[in-house]
């Protein structure tokens, strides 16, 4: 049993392509007939005995032509995938509940359109694609996201039956290509405001006094104002990153893990704090979210409101 | 996959499929009865109304009853549903019916096979060089119904008919090794329906007033001949067919066989010839009068006709040898003399009397016979082919009355008058004459030159033809048909065109043909040994046959497959673009060095050639957008950059 799993690996290759682009080579595109083909096959042979039957020379003469359409079918088939150059895309962040849709850019180096591709994910609908002569197209392929975190794309299944519909020739892609996926929102009221103190006492300009968060550097940014220990946390994923200040916050809002009902289990608490970053970021109130071990301050804007989604999405609590 | 098929099908795809039905069964039209061919076209034309209108299909409950009733009209037609009318009736009536249930890609693929299937059945009817070329069109039509179906809405009309032109293209190769190397099977496998093979006019086995200038009117080839050396003399081109004994009085029928051999005496050296006998539904051959006996392959009976085992369904060759002078059986038997004396009794009474005038007179039987040619050489009688019709004294009437008959007639009266002389003669059908093509030096034998003539048994001499024909019409013999009958008569135009430009264009697309016959449709099983014994192969079985056809279909595919991949090999196409742009400066005497990068020619042509700067910047814009700009989709700029240089 072992024994054929590893085989099935070997052959079908289970194993990543990485993120780099990749060229179909003969090894990784398998091809059999359909069912279709199987018809055309029988169809052959009682036409081939009606020609033997009635000694019709020109039957002969078609049975063997259609028997050699047949055959160059293989290799039309087999062609049709061959020398397909994929690139791994990018996949924006969705909630669990929603498709993720993994992008790939298929490259067409030939002279000829390759018509009829279908890409398909487990059982999944396929998806079906063209590429014209000479050109790259993207494809998104759908994917329900059930959980959050990182949803890493499954081997995906690249198939043609074009031209003739006799054979299928298929192939496994297996690109490096994850997504995020934010918990499900749960809408409930924001909690009461409890850091609205400071208000009309702060008349800061905007300026550098008060630390609001970071955000990406921009290249007129001072290389004095990096925040060097934030930007190496993501092992250098990311931009730059520089401290940002910020003046004073008209409403701030402490979204706390504390604040979610106790009773409730971790994944709807995180739900709820989902909920309420879209609702406060949607209220255009400043918000912090606070979970046990992690902490990002009141702050606002897309950014913001990306770091706490990630945040939630990859919280291990 | 399974899903795939069960698709819903694509509106637009449904033209071409239309076009498949209509390609593969429109050339039954021809031979179909017409209710059947109407029928077809109704149900054809409403499916493409359905179409255009968008409307629903209808439903199988209205489909089922229309199958039945179809069903039953064939055989009400046909009296059979099995036959090969009748099968090939049910196919088209379900190629037209099946149009009206175009729901799934599924479907679609059952009409398509059906198509292909259907293509054979016109072979039935026709293996001419245009019918094979038709279908050849025909099947790359169902092929592109195929493709479009499978290659979906992004498949354009032209592209795709050319895909599937190439891929007949390619599938000929593999055809053409097949034809030659496939073991060949000798059919049939199986009983054959009554109607397999197609009725064929021709010469029969009976002789009645009027069965041969039917024939006179049809310019259809009976017969060629190839000659191993020169080609005999005119009058010596009696090509023997079956020799009728027993009269009743109108009709001539050969008299059941007797298995004694023919004794042939030759007086002059054999001739080889090879002769290749269209279809005549007949156990007989035509052969060179007289035929040489010891032949392998068939039999001759004891009146020299060459027999066959079985019936001739194919057009089919075969070798044989004659003798132009000889003398047969010099030695008969009584009981064969005795039955070609034979008369109907109480018949044609006055024929009777004036031969037994003659019977008194002479004492020779050659006098008698010349006596009875100089009747009909003397005594206005006519040749003509709408002689007018005889009553009951068949005979007498011609003799004494109208005196206006074809071969056919003469024969008869002549025999007739022989018999009652006492002089033992029969009737001989079969062709007289052919047509020498100039362009392969084939004879030609057309049924137009369907003859019969007469055979009397003389003591010493043995049977001695007897061409009573000859009297009345010596161009009959001498120059063919067209030359004896008067211009009034109605000949087939074929035979009457007598420019010479028409005449030269006949006979190159006879050549044509014969080859084809010869060469394609006569590849049978003995052929096939014939070559691969020429090939080397000393003793083909089905072992190393279906060695030499492996590896031969795989250096096929091989040579396919390399030559794709060499095809795939060559740059990348903003690279190929690239160096057709050098090329194109090049003309301009700029050469690019091997170390210059694009930028670097780009300056060094501002310096030294400043016509060329601007023409030259935009392609050096465009490759450098098509090769590193993230955006690229098309190469587009970039070939229209490169037109636009000098």
């Amino acid at each position: 049993m072992a024994l054929l799993a590893r085989l099935k690996q070997k052959l079908f290759r289970w194993e990543s392509d990485g993120s780099a682009p990749f060229r179909l080579s003969q090894r990784r595109i398998f091809i059999i007939p359909t069912r279709a083909g199987l018809l055309y096959a029988l169809t052959l042979v009682a036409m081939y005995s009606g020609a033997i039957n009635y000694t019709l020379a020109l039957g002969h003469a078609l049975v063997f032509l259609l028997c050699g359409l047949g055959l160059i079918g293989i290799n039309h088939t087999f062609l049709n995938l061959y020398g397909l150059i994929i690139t791994p895309g990018r996949s924006s962040p969705v909630f669990a509940g929603e498709n993720a849709y993994f992008t790939m850019i298929l490259r067409n180096e030939r002279k000829t359109p390759r018509l009829g591709l279908r890409l398909q994910v487990a059982e999944n609908a396929p998806v079906e694609t063209q590429i014209a002569a000479e050109t790259k197209c993207e494809i998104a392929i759908p994917m329900l996201a059930m959980q959050r975190g990182w949803l890493h794309l499954p081997r995906v299944r690249l198939s043609t039956v074009y031209p003739l519909g006799l054979f299928h020739a298929w192939s496994y892609l297996h690109p490096e290509l994850r997504c995020l996926v934010y918990p499900q929102p749960i809408y409930m009221p924001l909690p009461a405001d409890q850091s609205t103190t400071n208000a009309g006492e702060r008349h800061g300009d905007g300026g550098q006094e008060d630390f609001a968060g970071f955000r990406n550097r921009q290249p007129a940014d001072s290389l004095h104002h990096v925040a060097w220990k934030a930007s190496a946390r993501d092992a250098g994923q990311r931009p730059l990153l520089v401290k940002q200040f910020a003046g004073g916050a008209e409403q701030e809002l402490q979204l706390d893990w504390q604040l979610t009902p106790g009773n409730a289990d971790t994944e709807t608490r995180l739900s709820i704090l989902t909920g309420w970053v879209l609702a406060a970021e949607a209220a255009g109130i400043s918000y912090g979210l606070r979970l046990p071990g992690y902490e990002i301050s009141a702050q606002r804007g897309d950014q913001h409101r990306t770091r706490c989604l990630e945040a939630l999405a990859l919280s291990s609590t | 996959m399974s899903t795939a098929a069960a698709q819903t099908l694509d509106h637009r795809c449904a033209p071409w499929l239309f076009a498949a039905a209509l390609a593969t069964t429109l050339p039954h039209a021809w031979h179909q009865p017409t209710w059947l061919s109407f029928l077809s076209g109704l149900i054809f034309a409403y499916a493409n109304w359905l179409w255009w209108r968008n409307e629903r299909l209808p439903s199988r409950w209205l489909l089922i009853p229309l199958v039945a009733l179809a069903c039953v009209g064939v055989m009400y037609e046909f009296r059979t549903l099995l036959g090969r009318d009748a099968g090939v009736a049910m196919l088209v009536l379900f190629m037209s019916l099946k149009l009206l249930e175009l729901r799934s890609q599924r479907d679609a693929t059952v009409l398509i096979t059906l198509g292909y299937f259907l293509l054979l059945t016109h072979y039935f009817y026709s293996q001419s060089i245009p019918t094979g070329l038709w279908l050849i069109a025909a099947m790359t039509i169902v092929t592109a119904a195929l493709i479009r179906l499978h290659g979906g809405t992004a498949s354009q009309p032209l592209p795709t008919l050319r895909y599937a032109g190439l891929l007949t293209m390619q599938a000929l190769p593999f055809m053409l090794v097949l034809y030659v190397l496939f073991p060949r099977i000798s059919g049939p496998l199986w009983g054959l329906p009554q109607d397999a093979h197609r009725a064929s006019s021709g010469l029969s086995e009976q002789m009645s007033p009027g069965s041969f200038s039917d024939l006179a009117l049809s310019s259809e080839i009976a017969l060629r001949v190839h000659f191993d050396g020169e080609i005999p003399p005119r009058d010596k081109l009696y090509w023997r067919g079956p020799v009728m004994e027993v009269f009743d009085g109108r009709t001539w029928r050969p008299h059941a066989e007797q298995k004694q051999p023919p004794s042939i005496e030759a007086l002059s050296p054999p001739i080889h010839y090879e002769s290749t006998i269209e279809a005549h539904q007949q156990r007989w051959l035509l052969a060179l009068d007289a035929p040489v006996p010891g032949l392998k392959d068939f039999g001759i009976n004891h009146t020299l006709t060459v027999t066959t085992h079985q019936a001739l369904q194919q057009r089919a060759r075969f070798a044989l040898s004659a003798v132009t002078n000889y003398r047969f059986n010099v030695q008969e038997e009584s009981g064969v003399l005795q039955r070609n004396l034979a008369l109907p009794k109480n018949l044609n009474p006055r024929t009777v009397a004036l031969a037994q005038s003659w019977q008194h007179v002479e004492t020779d039987a050659s006098a008698t016979v010349n006596r009875a040619l100089a009747l009909f050489s003397g005594d206005n009688f006519a040749y003509t082919l709408q002689p007018p019709l005889l009553g009951e004294n068949s005979i007498d009437e011609f003799l004494f009355q109208s005196r206006r008959g074809f071969c056919e007639h003469y024969a008869a009266a002549f025999v007739v008058l022989m018999r009652a002389a006492g002089i033992p003669a029969r009737v001989v059908g079969g062709y007289q004459g052919g047509e020498r093509n100039p362009v392969d030096g084939f004879l030609v034998i057309r049924q137009s030159d369907a003859h019969a003539w007469a055979e009397v048994w003389l003591a010493g001499k043995g049977w001695v033809r007897v061409d009573p024909t000859a009297s009345v019409s010596p161009n009959r013999v001498e120059g063919g048909i067209a030359l004896a009958l008067p211009d009034s008569e109605p000949l087939p135009a074929l035979l009457t065109v007598r420019a010479d430009w028409a005449r030269a264009i006949r006979h190159r697309w006879e050549a044509i043909n014969n080859a084809w016959n010869q060469q394609v449709l006569g590849y049978n099983p003995a052929r096939q040994r014939e070559f691969l014994h020429q090939l080397g192969l000393a003793n083909p079985n089905w072992k190393n046959l279906t060695v030499l056809l492996a590896t031969l279909m795989g250096l096929l595919i091989l040579a396919l497959t390399a030559w794709t991949f060499y095809a795939r090999r060559r740059l990348d196409p903003v690279q190929h673009l690239w160096h057709s742009a050098l090329k194109r400066i090049a003309k301009s005497k700029v050469n690019c060095a091997p170390w210059e990068t694009p930028l670097a020619l780009q300056r060094r042509i501002e310096i030294e050639r400043p016509e060329l700067t601007s023409a030259f910047a935009a392609v050096v814009n465009a490759y450098l957008e098509a090769r590193y700009s993230a955006n690229n989709t098309d190469l587009i700029t970039l070939r229209e950059a490169i037109a636009k240089l000098p």
